[in-house]
């Protein structure tokens, strides 16, 4: 049978199964089809906190959702183009995310009674007319996987769970992904089962085959690859990106990495993977309890170690005292906090900007904490590095504020050449052989340097340099107790001009406002950035002129920021929190920041990020140039036209 | 879930504490470990004793003075790093053991000691203290008990006796206190050991053992704090007094106490325990029958039977020496030697490789 082929230039698919049905396993073996083929692309997991929620309803639903396309794309997309739902309850949590008109795959096979009853349903879906304006394929995807496999003697309950991969075979098929990658991957995870590796192939070819020969699916679609910068790239997630950093960071200072962690979500993944890398003299210490984790990772740093605790914010926040103690040694560590929603316990699973403040003051006293945020997934590579560049060079704890986002998003890496990797210089104190230990000076633990403000870093071990470090208040120089009200003050505005200072080597900021003349900036931070950029081009698209910063050092701010902010007529600063950024700037720099706040769980959309935009551009009088719709702006005919955007 | 079999560390490293601390010949002496603190501890306080003998003893471990490393919490005893020309840290409340354990990972080549009181290893850092002793991580630490909290000036700690009138319980304390050496025992301490501030002999001699010793050594210090709870451990205070609460442990020797040896410890077929009975003479129980101290037994059982012959409320009895003493990997040793094996078979790792993974394409060149 032949098979009309259709051009897009991106689509967006979200797989949403029940907690068991491996729908993160099937989004992540489609992206790696799809990076294999050379698509730009970006994904975005989503599930519950429960490892396993009652089978069959909503609160069980997990779900993975990618967006790839022939051009580059900042966010894993706003709403899908196709949703696979496994069961009534994937369908039902997923369904309003879904515009009319989208194409809609539906595992048939649990729509009995009891679990529409689960799912919440009292009517079912497929005959109510709900789905009229879909285009719907119903399957039933277990029954066809069963039945293909139950030559291999499995339980019927085992052998259904290879519907994933028929669902997987299925999508392959539509979207002409190289089936190469899964098949492998396939063979390789279940190689010492070879049942379930046949069953799993076997599924997957099924699904392919199913989408090729049936006539419920006539047409199959085709992505070019995207154009991309020459080079080898790979594919990779926001807390794998962070633990290579991390591993780069040791190796370019030349210090043995400590990585003290409790488990936590969404930061475990950073735990496991250093875990595995001992051949890089990673030392990975499972401590009993946050606390005891960033512990070690100080008492590691102060024997010369690259001391490295990650966390999520509840962690944080039982870290505070010793990251305070940190400041106070002035000692390297870095903290990673993987954000997620909160307060407390709150959302463990879902993406939250709101630890920034907890970051900047979360401490007793004047603790000034650098704080770095990457804006990607791949950026997390290039935070760690940075954040431990200042960490190393200024002898400060250093907070690496990533997200849920960040940390189980991927994207396409262009891999870094290694040799053009910044290299750290610890700079460790040595004891001079020349000073004669009775009549020489002392060794001044708390003596400065002149430029970056740090303390020499001498080591236990070294001769003629030992002396005791603590969280007493210390007289500048020696270090020494005390409790002098003068030396007090001074020790406090030193700590904060040091890590002022970091601002010193900072690069200038990257305005992004093509024609220099835009009237609106907006302002954002961390893992905002594609959403936001996504939403820039679209307003952009419209004629409108919109210029964009994304900070990456929050503490300190750089040093041309309070500048930048003030050639605007206005600043819009979106933020998943409510209000965080805009706070410091606004108080920072006596700027009248405008806030836009979300804390779903879930990034920004740029649909609606532009509609905002475009709001502000209204207010302050910028219209869109007269030939375009106002209700469609800058779409001429958006039925037929590619929309390229991202 | 699997579990794998780990190897006994190298066995020269796995028997000696200090192996991998590097040594010294040139003599050393109290001076060298002195700093040039002032001591700031009240008049009569026995942490002036504890001090002065480690001031004595570490020049006789002939490591060089460079190596060592005290980590303290927070309470009167952990100021102890200030005074000693080592190197130090004063952490914070209770989180020592943890911050002694990322040190003492990373740098075999140092003697760690960690210095805390009972309020900071029992109460606010009874967490790290418990693991530090199961992982039996190479550390020697130390625990001055003195009952009672006297940094905050003097509330009830966590081995004051339950009723206690202080300044937070004017009414008595309705708190159950910790045996400290119980609780080791419980949490799968390697080493375990009872002294006193005032018997600088004993207190040397244990803390030799606990220094030597491969793993995390508990050391409790009876230490006395004459402001805020003066008197704690006057039973044992003076030659006679001594004689007969102090309940001396020596591995092989019977356990016998009093004057003349009149008292000894026995098994107590009752409860399954120990009891302390009369030797000899008419009603005492004949020595043969006493039971021998067995430090290296690896059921803890009885050292735990032991360690209850400590009364929990005014002490008028207490067994001290080392009560276990037993052989286990140490944590650093393991983790190590895992990252050594690593290194070992797959040789150091090559960055780019990381880097790249196993899925990688190319953009701009043939595709492959
Ligand atoms: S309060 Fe007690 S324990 Fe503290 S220094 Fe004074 S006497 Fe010693």
């Amino acid at each position: 049978m032949s098979k009309q082929v259709k051009q897009l230039d991106r689509v967006i698919i979200r797989f949403a199964g029940d907690s068991g049905d491996g729908m993160q396993l099937t989004g992540d073996r489609f992206t790696a089809e799809t990076a294999a083929f050379g698509n730009d692309l970006s994904t975005l997991p989503n599930f519950p906190a429960e490892i396993r929620a009652p089978q069959g309803t909503m609160a069980g639903v997990s779900s993975f959702q990618v967006h790839f396309a022939d051009h580059d794309i900042l966010t894993p997309g706003d709403a899908p183009d196709v949703l696979v739902a496994m069961n009534p309850a994937a369908l039902r949590a997923n369904l309003k995310d879904v515009p009319r008109g989208s194409t809609i795959i539906v595992d048939t096979h649990d729509f009995g009674a009891r679990n529409l009853a689960k799912a919440g349903y009292t009517e079912d879906p497929l005959e109510d007319g709900t789905l009229d304006p879909y285009n719907l394929h119903p399957v039933d995807l277990t029954t066809l996987t069963v039945e293909a496999i139950k030559e291999l003697g499995l339980s019927r309950k085992d052998a259904s769970r290879a519907k994933n991969m028929f669902a997987l075979g299925l999508l392959s098929w539509m979207y002409g992904r190289p089936t190469e990658p899964t098949l492998e991957f396939l063979s390789t995870r279940f190689g010492a089962k070879p049942v379930l590796r046949d069953a799993n192939i076997t599924a997957f070819h099924t699904g392919w085959n199913y989408g090729e020969t049936t006539e419920a699916f006539a047409v199959r679609y085709e992505i070019k690859p995207a154009e991309m910068a020459a080079g080898r790239y790979r594919n990779i997630t926001g807390n794998a990106a962070l633990s290579y950093g991390l591993i780069a960071a040791s190796q370019q200072s030349g210090l043995p990495l400590f990585l003290g962690a409790y488990p936590i979500t969404p930061a475990s993944e950073v735990l496991h993977e250093l875990s595995k890398h001992k051949s890089f003299g990673v030392t990975t210490f499972q401590a009993e309890d946050e606390i005891a984790g960033v512990g070690a990772a100080l008492g590691a740093s102060f024997g010369g170690a690259l001391g490295v605790t990650t966390t999520s914010g509840p962690g944080v926040s039982l870290k505070s005292e010793t990251i305070g103690l940190a400041v106070m040694l002035e000692l390297p560590l870095l903290v990673c906090d993987i954000q997620r929603g909160g307060p407390s316990t709150g959302l463990p699973t879902k993406t939250e900007q709101s630890d920034l403040l907890q970051a900047m003051f979360g401490r007793n006293g004047e603790a000034p904490v650098p704080v770095v945020a990457p804006q990607s997934p791949v950026d997390c590579f290039d935070a760690a590095i940075e954040a431990a560049r200042i960490a190393i060079t200024y002898r400060t704890p250093v907070i690496v504020l990533s997200d849920g986002y960040l940390a189980n998003g991927s994207e396409p890496w262009q891999l870094p050449d290694v040799a053009d990797l910044p290299v750290i210089d610890p700079a460790f104190e040595v004891s001079d052989p020349s000073a004669n230990a009775d009549t020489g000076e002392p060794f001044q633990p708390y003596a400065r340097d002149p430029e970056t403000l740090a303390r020499p870093w001498a080591l236990p071990g070294t001769p003629g340099l030992m002396h005791r470090i603590g969280g007493l208040e210390k007289k500048d120089g020696t270090g020494e107790i005390s409790y002098d009200p003068d030396n007090h003050d001074l020790m406090v505005r030193a700590r904060q001009a040091k890590v002022d200072a970091v601002a010193d080597a900072l690069p200038d900021t990257i305005v992004d406002d093509p024609d220099g003349d835009a009237r609106l900036l907006v302002l954002g931070w961390g893992s905002t950035y594609g959403p936001i950029g996504a939403g820039v081009r679209r307003v952009r698209r419209d004629g409108l002129k919109v210029a964009q910063v994304h900070v990456r050092h929050l503490n300190p701010l750089p040093r041309d920021l309070g500048d930048i902010l003030a050639r605007y007529e206005r600043v819009v600063v979106p933020e998943m929190n409510l209000g965080q950024l805009a706070m410091l700037v606004r108080a920072k720099y006596l700027v009248d920041a405008r806030s836009h706040t979300q804390v779903h769980g879930l990034p920004f959309k740029a649909a609606g990020l532009a509609e905002v935009l475009r709001e502000h551009l209204r207010d302050l009088g910028d219209v869109p140039p007269a030939n375009t719709d106002p209700e469609q702006p800058g779409r001429k005919s958006p039925a037929t036209t590619p929309d390229v955007i991202a | 879930m699997t579990a794998v079999d780990l190897p006994f560390p190298d066995t020269d490293l796995s028997r000696d504490g200090l192996a991998g601390v590097p040594t010294t010949d040139e003599p050393q002496n109290r001076k060298e470990y002195t700093s040039d603190q002032e001591v700031r501890w009240c008049p009569g306080c026995g942490d002036y004793a504890v001090l002065a003998a480690v001031q004595g003893f570490l020049p006789d471990l002939g490591l060089k003075r460079e190596n060592i490393v005290f980590v303290s919490g927070i309470g009167c005893s952990s100021r102890f790093p200030y005074y000693l020309d080592t190197y130090g840290m004063h952490s914070i409340h209770g989180r020592a053991p943890a911050i002694a354990t990322g040190l003492a990972i990373t740098r075999p080549d140092l003697s760690t000691w960690v210095v805390t009181g009972d309020g900071d290893a029992l109460s606010i850092g009874g967490n790290h203290l418990i693991h530090a002793l199961r992982r039996n991580v190479n550390l020697t630490i130390l625990l001055f008990n003195n009952r009672i909290y006297g940094l905050t000036k003097g509330q009830y700690s966590p081995t004051s006796e339950t009723g206690k009138v202080t300044k937070s319980t004017p009414a008595g304390s309705v708190d159950t206190p910790f045996n400290p050496v119980s609780l080791a025992l419980g949490a799968e301490a390697t080493f375990v050991a009872r002294t006193v501030d005032n018997d600088r002999k004993h207190l040397t001699a244990v803390l030799s053992a606990a220094a030597a010793h491969r793993g995390t050594s508990l050391v409790e210090i009876f230490q006395n704090c004459p402001i805020f709870n003066d008197g704690a451990f006057e039973a044992f205070k003076g030659k006679g007094a001594a004689e007969s609460a102090l309940i001396p442990l020596e591995h092989g020797h019977a356990i016998r106490f009093g004057p003349d040896g009149s008292r000894g410890v026995a098994r107590d077929t009752a409860t399954g325990g120990v009891r302390v009975v009369g030797v000899g003479g008419d009603d005492g129980i004949d020595e043969s029958d006493l039971l021998v101290h067995d430090a290296h037994a690896d059921d803890p059982t009885t050292a735990f039977a032991l360690s209850r012959l400590t009364d929990a409320g005014v002490l008028t009895q207490a067994p001290i020496g080392i009560f276990r003493q037993v052989e286990r990997p140490t944590y650093d040793d393991l983790t190590r030697q895992q990252i050594d094996t690593a290194t070992g078979t797959s040789g150091r790792g090559d960055l780019a490789a990381l880097l790249a993974g196993k899925d990688t394409w190319a953009v701009g060149e043939p595709r492959g």
